[in-house]
């Protein structure tokens, strides 16, 4: 049901991998029919593209990356380590400690401001409280002016934002603390042309910045251009 | 560091959600009030009664039920069924166990308020609280016939001062139609507030209330055959009968011996009763009553919580997104539940900081009311065990109720996929 192009096939020491996934497959409580992954093999600081229509399970496969969903079948091996039978308080913190992730809208808790948003990370991980360099609110400080928000809206709270403020301020959320994965998923998909280019292009560069690989999920193939790897899924015939 | 985190992103939502949150914590604040409020008040009410009399060791009245004789005799409501024959009360001053006796004759009234008769050994004898008798805040007790002696409230009232005249009235009731016109009474000394019915009533000599029935019938002054207060003085005013008797015991233990001894009298059918017991039978028959007025309130917080959490859900319905982003940064289930019980824990101090304040407020308020109108004294107090019981259960309930969305917060957390709209 899925197919597989052109993906990451050099066999280096598993550490330098940030995913490395076998035989994944996914079984959604209340349905019969199981989903099932092509294998992923992804280097450290790499970036990958995975394009599927709506349906094909773009957001399982996330799901299931993120360690938010545990696989029916298959593993899931992140920066070198199986995280499939790990218990979810070891996948939360493994979560925590090592990914950000942008959704494709509402990115922000609507309670807090946007310097609070972005360094919510650090609050819950101490390791990324540490990797922000040389503090969280420094750091956020300087990711948020790279991604153009203006210092007025820093101190207030996020919903005064625009749709395309409000997924930068996600990307920075992502980005702090250098975690090694980024998940997206359709994180453009509200956003205009002009605005979606720009977003990709500097959420790659400061990826790329802070060493991180990021996973961008879409089901828009023109995207497909900014990335060195990409993964098709598709849904059932 | 995780309890920091929890503790402010609580704050911060509450915060967020503050307009529709402000009135179910009002909800909430009011009925702790009442909670608080009616526990505090059974206590002080309580205190206030048992504080109405104290020293006396027995009550002495004709033949009726000792919750009756108290009444009359102490809180002035109701009246005496038969009265005791002056030679009767001269065998009880007589006996040597009694210590000391105070007469009381009641039966007339002044606007509303009884009239007492009764004789020096009431301001000495007499006894409220904590064993503290009775002082005058203007003026002496009565020595003349017809000198009357008013209660704080009564003066206050009626704005009486030293050497005004008084007409009473024939009867109780507020308004009289017979009043002792003929023999009118001078203000010659008010006592200081008590805060117990002593304070609403006034005093008169038991020859003064001879005197103002000379030429009296059945009620009605019979023309011609009243008298002057002149001419009453010439009399003989040792009265015939008096209501009733407050005993002081010379030795404590022979105090039962005594009431045996009264209340089988062959000269007299008489009735005396310990004013501790017939205080606490009072306090038994309102006691039912109070009590169910705390289960009512206890029913109306555990309603206002439930509200509460009917709120929390319907706002949980938009924290969806919320608990994603959350779990997506990597927070675990139990830290989005926490959240929600901590919520309700701040909610629920915050109305109980709210009550107290409000409770406070309205107590400074409404005791002079009180005081005035039903002679109950209520003062401020530090809170006692059983109202911080009361007090502390709320955040704890509160916390148990907050349960309820945290539960599902917590169940939404685990199913969820990673974005908002996966996993339901």
């Amino acid at each position: 049901m899925t197919k597989q192009t052109p993906t990451q096939t050099r066999s280096s020491a598993s550490n330098l991998q940030a995913v490395t996934t076998s035989e994944l497959g996914y079984r959604w409580p209340d349905s019969k029919a199981a989903l099932q992954f092509p294998d992923i093999t992804l280097e450290r600081g790499e970036h990958l593209f995975i394009k599927g229509p709506s349906g094909s399970g773009k957001s399982t496969l996330l799901g299931l990356l993120a360690g938010m969903l545990r696989p029916t079948s298959g593993t899931v091996s992140l920066l070198g380590e199986d995280i499939t039978p790990f218990t979810n308080g070891q996948r939360d913190r493994f979560r925590a400690d090592h990914m950000g992730v942008i959704f494709q809208q509402f990115n922000l808790v609507p309670y807090l401001t946007t310097l609070a948003n972005v360094t919510l990370p650090c609050r819950l991980s101490p390791k990324r409280h540490q990797l922000a360099k040389p503090e969280p609110l420094q750091e956020a400080a300087a990711l948020l002016a790279e991604l153009a928000i203006p210092q007025s809206h820093w101190h207030q709270p996020v919903t005064r934002l625009s749709v395309g403020q409000q997924q930068r301020v996600a990307a920075a959320r992502a980005l702090i603390g250098h975690p090694e994965l980024i998940l997206a998923d359709e994180p453009t998909s509200a956003l205009d042309t002009d605005n979606r280019d720009r977003f990709i292009e500097l959420l790659l560069t400061l990826g790329q910045k802070a060493g991180s690989s990021v996973i961008f999920v879409s089901h828009d193939q023109s995207l497909a251009t900014h990335f060195d790897h990409e993964l098709i899924l598709e849904t059932h015939p | 560091m995780k309890a920091r985190l929890a503790f402010s992103l609580a704050w911060a939502s509450l915060w967020h959600r503050r307009r529709v949150l402000a009135l179910v914590t009002l909800t909430l604040t009011l009925s702790v009030t009442l909670l608080l409020g009616v526990q505090y008040l059974r206590t002080e009410v309580r205190q206030s009664f048992t504080n109405t009399i104290s020293g006396t060791d027995l009550i002495v009245g004709a033949r009726s039920g000792q919750l009756n004789l108290l009444l009359y005799t102490v809180f002035h409501i109701g009246d005496a069924t038969n009265n005791i024959r002056w030679s009767t009360y001269q065998g009880l001053t007589g006996d040597s166990r009694i210590d000391w006796t105070v007469p009381l004759s009641l039966g007339d009234s002044y606007r509303g308020h009884r009239v007492v008769g009764t004789d020096t050994g009431f301001i000495e004898h007499f006894q409220y609280g904590r064993d503290q008798a009775l002082q005058l805040s203007e003026g002496q007790w009565f020595d003349d016939v017809f000198d009357v002696v008013l209660g704080a409230e009564v003066a206050r009232k009626h704005d009486h001062s030293l050497g005004d005249k008084l007409i009473l009235s024939h009867g109780g009731g507020s308004t009289s139609f017979s009043n002792h016109k003929d023999t009118p009474f001078t203000v010659i000394g008010v006592l200081a507030p008590t805060g117990t019915p002593v304070d609403q009533a006034v005093y008169i000599s038991l020859e003064g209330m001879e005197a103002m029935h000379i030429g009296w019938q059945s009620g009605v002054a019979i023309p011609g055959r009243t008298v002057s207060p002149e001419q009453a003085r010439e009399r003989d005013l040792t009265p015939d009968a008096i209501t009733a008797a407050l005993v002081g015991i010379e030795r404590k233990v022979m105090t039962f011996q005594v009431q045996r001894q009264i209340n089988e009298s062959r000269v007299e059918p008489l009735s005396a009763v310990l004013p501790g017991v017939a205080l606490s039978e009072l306090w038994r028959i309102m006691g039912q009553f109070e009590r169910a007025l705390l289960g009512i309130t206890g029913f109306v917080v555990v309603i206002s919580l439930v509200g509460l959490v009917a709120v929390l859900l319907t706002l949980q319905a938009q924290r969806s997104r919320e608990i994603a982003i959350l779990r997506a940064t990597g927070a675990s289930p139990g830290l989005v539940a926490a959240l929600h019980v901590i919520e309700c824990i701040f909610l629920a101090v915050i109305a109980c900081l709210l009550a107290l304040l409000l409770g406070t407020g309205g107590l400074t308020l409404l005791s002079p009311w009180l005081l005035e109108h039903y002679g109950i004294q209520i003062s401020l107090r530090p809170l006692a065990a059983p109202e911080w019981i009361i007090l502390a259960s709320v955040p704890v309930t509160a916390a148990l109720v907050g349960l309820i969305p945290a539960l599902q917060a917590w169940r939404q957390g685990r199913r969820q996929g990673l974005s908002h709209s996966a996993g339901e």
